[in-house]
């Protein structure tokens, strides 16, 4: 899929599949469309943003007297510690079965994508009911051994190494998808030429194939690193403070929304930095391929104790982050199935089907206009907009709620009013009372994620293909019928997946935005945990992994699939 | 399939139909669990006929979500599990103040707002669990004793970010000032067991469990783990014993689960209706036998379980003061470093 992944992180092709710029400015349509589009989508976040400008007395001295360093360190930590962990496990991961093949390998390639099912809180409740003081894992020790709380020392699963060890787990696959991805895009001869150059296969992946894949690999970690920075559900259920629940507890607790803005835009700084460093040490490098002619990738294949231990490098990530939790979710949700799944569970699973669906097809959409206007006019404003656009994916879920009732509780009551005014009725709550709302919300969540898929999906359709169509004929209605749509299908499939799964498992926006009488999976996992019911919880958070294990099979064949020319084994 | 999409549908058609939909409906924004509430819920939809739409959710989030929506809100109601949060929404301007003899009668005033802003439906209380032969209960008679260095290293408590530690501690400014209180929680911060985490059943356990031997919890989650279907829980809950502290001065700390009708009430007069049933003999009889709370209204019994705890004195701080004093709280806990 995707080399270019997060808005602006990579631009692999782009230039050289872009059409001739058009540099002035041309008020049609789709300059406009675009602008307005992209400007209701980064409304709910330029509200918040909008809240830096007001003063907030000292709310700042006591946050910076008190709590403010253990925030920035506890974020810093957690970053770092997620961001080494995920590469390392989704770099090894994708290398061992791109290249190789060893015990399981065809089936590591997609099981190894099955821990983006999981939702971190429900991982979090998982592993905190095993191995907490109280849990089977140490009152069996206890009872084995005859020790008591004095006789031994095991790390607590609720701290911050905790916190970034089950984080680790759920979000590497971001790395393992897009290193995978990068692998499989390169041409077999910058490998051969390597080791005619005598190069080992150790020295060949370090000084070539590595470097190569660094635009996917870091987009994948940044990916990684604003889940992190979004988590609320992990981080708190482990009374890690860091800056989002500082900025949960600054807005809800001191009821300082000012202040908590203002830290939710240092947060949003902190990331934007981050990308810009990456992008400067990249420095005037660019990677490119020198041919597009593809062959097979060579694998080798890896037996005895190497394939063992490939396997067991395997085995590790899928098994902590998926089939441990798995199997306890399961057993949980047998011993409470009788008071768990009732008719009302079901409605909870449709409502969660149909709301992840309807917002993956509408995110999708609106992607696939912002992307198409952006390469008709490819003008700074445009991309500024599609840039403002995707911002929302670095935003605490609970931030953009909060947002989007703040524009759109002004937007919806200036309606009434003209209603009310003029037909003597009201019209109640158009946007944020309804699902509506709450479909927006996941766009300006999580729009980053196909606006990426579709831009680079674009970026392999080169100018050329557009003036050969034209040639030929075809109006440009038709080339993007003909040529565009058959192209782009691919990405906005796998957009469109992973925004499903996404929305599935979203959890804060979903707490404050949904209607009356409307419940999803994820909201009945959560009361059932906060209620500290973890066991109840089990049934719900069992059926988001089940179901989002369907469309991760799928986005594993279209990354397989990738490859141009690749022939199945 | 079809049905699933023609309830999606009705949800996203919410707010035509709530203006178009006859008036034989009460909405509610609810920061208590939808299990504690929806057997009153259900009963009085049962007597009235009236239709109870629901959403649960964090009492701070509601208030945010109800500020948004200003005039068009349609919430009739505000729930929340304590007194804090009803203060908030009420300094907020977001409940309006209601006169209601069979409020009045059936709530003791320290449980309502004297203004009639909110009202109080189901009680707990906040007291001392202790694990019999590692603690001696003679030593341990009042919050202040929790402070003495003597229990270092063993209490149990949730984290200062839950509000039932923050309205614990304001009750405590509300008596003693913001010094002595800070005094208070910078003793208990350095006695501390381990780091706080979890809730308050957690806290339970863990003691039960042998990682500490002193815990801080609400009287209902205690109940309802004696009570719990799950062994493990009512194991747990079993090995501990119950102090009421400060029974020769204030008394132990209490807080209400309550509601307050929202100021722009669409439903208004089904809203009050509710309530008074809320406080109706039936309907406290479910809050105690299900939800295991005191029953705000003291003609109704507790639940068995809550008598066998035995009788105490109960603070009689007016519950206002609660929410005057938490954000000074969350201040105090964040200077002494209780997390």
């Amino acid at each position: 899929m995707a080399e270019s992944f997060l808005p602006g992180a990579d631009s692999v092709g782009k230039a050289g599949g872009a059409l001739p710029a058009h540099r002035r400015f041309r008020a049609d349509l789709w300059t406009l469309g675009p602008l307005v589009l992209a400007g209701i989508i980064a409304l709910p976040v330029l509200a918040v943003l909008a809240q830096l400008f007001l003063p907030t007395g000292e709310v700042w001295r006591h946050l910076a007297e008190t709590v403010l360093t253990r925030y920035i360190v506890n974020s810093l930590l957690l970053g770092a510690g997620v961001g080494v962990g995920t590469a390392i496990l989704g770099v090894t991961s994708a290398w061992l079965v791109t290249f190789y093949r060893f015990p399981g390998s065809r089936l590591w390639e997609w099981t190894l994508l099955l821990p983006l099912t999981m939702p971190a809180y429900v991982i979090a409740y998982t592993y905190t009911g095993l191995l907490d003081f109280a849990g089977p894992v140490q009152t069996w020790l206890r009872e084995a051994f005859g020790w008591t709380r004095e006789d031994y020392w095991l790390p607590p699963v609720r701290s911050l190494p905790g916190a970034i060890a089950m984080l680790t787990l759920v979000l590497y696959p971001y790395v393992y998808m897009l290193a995978r991805a990068s692998f499989l895009s390169q041409s077999v001869c910058v490998i051969e030429a390597s080791r005619t150059l005598g190069l080992g296969p150790w020295r060949t992946f370090l000084s070539v194939t590595l470097p190569l894949a660094r635009p996917g690999i870091i987009v994948g970690v940044s990916l990684a690193l604003m889940e992190t920075l979004n988590d609320f559900g992990t981080v708190s259920h482990f009374a890690v403070d860091t800056f989002t629940t500082g900025i949960y507890r600054t807005w809800f607790g001191m009821g300082e929304p000012v202040a908590a803005a203002q830290l939710g835009a240092t947060l949003l700084i902190f990331v934007a930095a981050l990308l810009l460093i990456e992008r400067r040490s990249r420095g005037a490098a660019r990677y490119h391929h020198t041919t597009g002619r593809y062959r097979t990738l060579p694998t080798r294949r890896l037996s005895g104790a190497a394939g063992l231990f490939a396997a067991a490098a395997c085995l590790l990530p899928v098994g902590l982050g998926f089939l441990l939790p798995v199997a306890v979710l399961g057993k949980w949700a047998i011993e409470t199935w009788t008071s768990t799944i009732d008719a009302r569970f079901f409605q909870f699973a449709g409502n969660s089907f149909i709301l992840a669906a309807i917002s993956a097809g509408v995110s999708v959409t609106i992607a696939l206009i912002l992307a198409y206007a952006q390469r008709r006019r490819p003008t700074p404003l445009v991309v500024l907009a599609v840039r403002l656009a995707g911002m929302g994916y670095a935003v605490p879920g609970a931030v953009i709620a909060v947002g989007v009732l703040l524009a759109f509780g002004a937007f919806d009551s200036f309606i009434d009013g003209w209603v009310r005014s003029t037909f003597g009725s009201s019209t109640g709550l158009i946007v944020t009372g309804s699902s509506a709302g709450l479909i927006f919300a996941y766009s300006v969540r999580f729009l980053a994620i196909p606006v990426s898929a579709v831009e680079a999906g674009f970026a392999r359709v080169t100018a050329s293909m557009d003036g050969a169509a034209r040639t030929l004929g075809e109006r440009p209605g038709g080339v993007l019928r003909r040529v565009h749509a058959p192209l782009l299908a691919g990405s906005a499939l796998t957009a469109g997946l992973l925004l499903f799964v996404d929305v599935m498992k979203e959890l804060p926006a979903t707490l404050i935005l949904r209607p009356f009488n409307f419940d999803t999976l994820a909201i009945r996992a959560y009361q059932m945990a906060s209620d500290e019911r973890l066991r109840d919880a089990a049934a719900p958070g069992l059926l988001i992994v089940l179901v989002g294990i369907a469309p991760v099979i799928l986005l594993s064949r279209a990354i397989a699939r990738s490859r141009p020319g690749q022939m199945r084994e | 399939m079809r049905f699933l999409c023609s309830r999606f549908a009705a949800a996203l058609l919410v707010p035509f139909w709530a203006t178009i939909a006859d008036a034989a409906e009460v909405n509610i924004y609810s920061a208590r669990q939808e299990a504690l509430i929806k057997p009153q819920l259900d009963a009085f939809t049962d007597e009235t006929a009236i239709r109870v739409n629901l959403v649960t959710g964090d009492a701070k989030e509601l208030v945010q979500r109800m500020k948004a929506e200003g005039l068009n809100s349609p919430a009739d109601l505000l729930f929340t599990a304590d007194a804090g949060n009803l203060y908030a929404a009420t300094t907020a301007g977001l409940c309006q103040q209601l006169r209601s003899e069979a409020l009045e009668r059936a709530i003791p005033a320290p449980y309502r707002d004297p203004q009639g802003s909110w009202f109080g439906l189901g009680l707990r209380a906040r007291p001392i669990f202790y694990l019999p032969g590692k603690v001696d209960p003679a030593e341990l008679k009042t919050y202040e004793d929790l402070a003495d260095p003597k229990w270092k290293g063993r209490i149990l408590v949730r984290s200062s970010n839950h509000v039932y530690n923050q309205s614990l501690l304001a009750s405590i400014i509300a008596h003693k000032g913001s010094a002595a209180a800070e005094e208070w929680a910078k003793g208990v911060a350095a006695n501390l067991a381990r780091k706080p985490q979890g809730g308050d059943r957690d806290q339970i356990k863990a003691a039960a469990a042998g990682e500490g031997d002193i815990v801080i919890a609400n009287s209902y989650y205690y109940a309802q783990m004696l009570t719990s279907d799950n062994e493990e829980e009512r194991e747990a809950a079993k090995k501990l014993k119950v102090i009421w502290p400060n029974q020769a001065d204030r008394g132990v700390h209490v807080n209400v689960s309550g509601a307050c009708v929202t100021a722009h009430a669409p439903n208004k007069e089904a809203a009050v209706k509710l309530l008074e049933y809320l406080v109706s003999d039936k309907a406290q009889q479910i809050y105690a036998e299900m939800g295991q709370e005191f029953p705000v209204n003291p003609d109704i019994p507790a639940s068995q379980t809550l008598q066998g705890l035995g009788s105490f004195k109960a603070d009689e701080l007016n519950l206002v003061e609660l929410g005057e004093h938490n954000a000074e709280a969350v201040r105090i806990f964040d200077r002494v470093g209780w997390p």
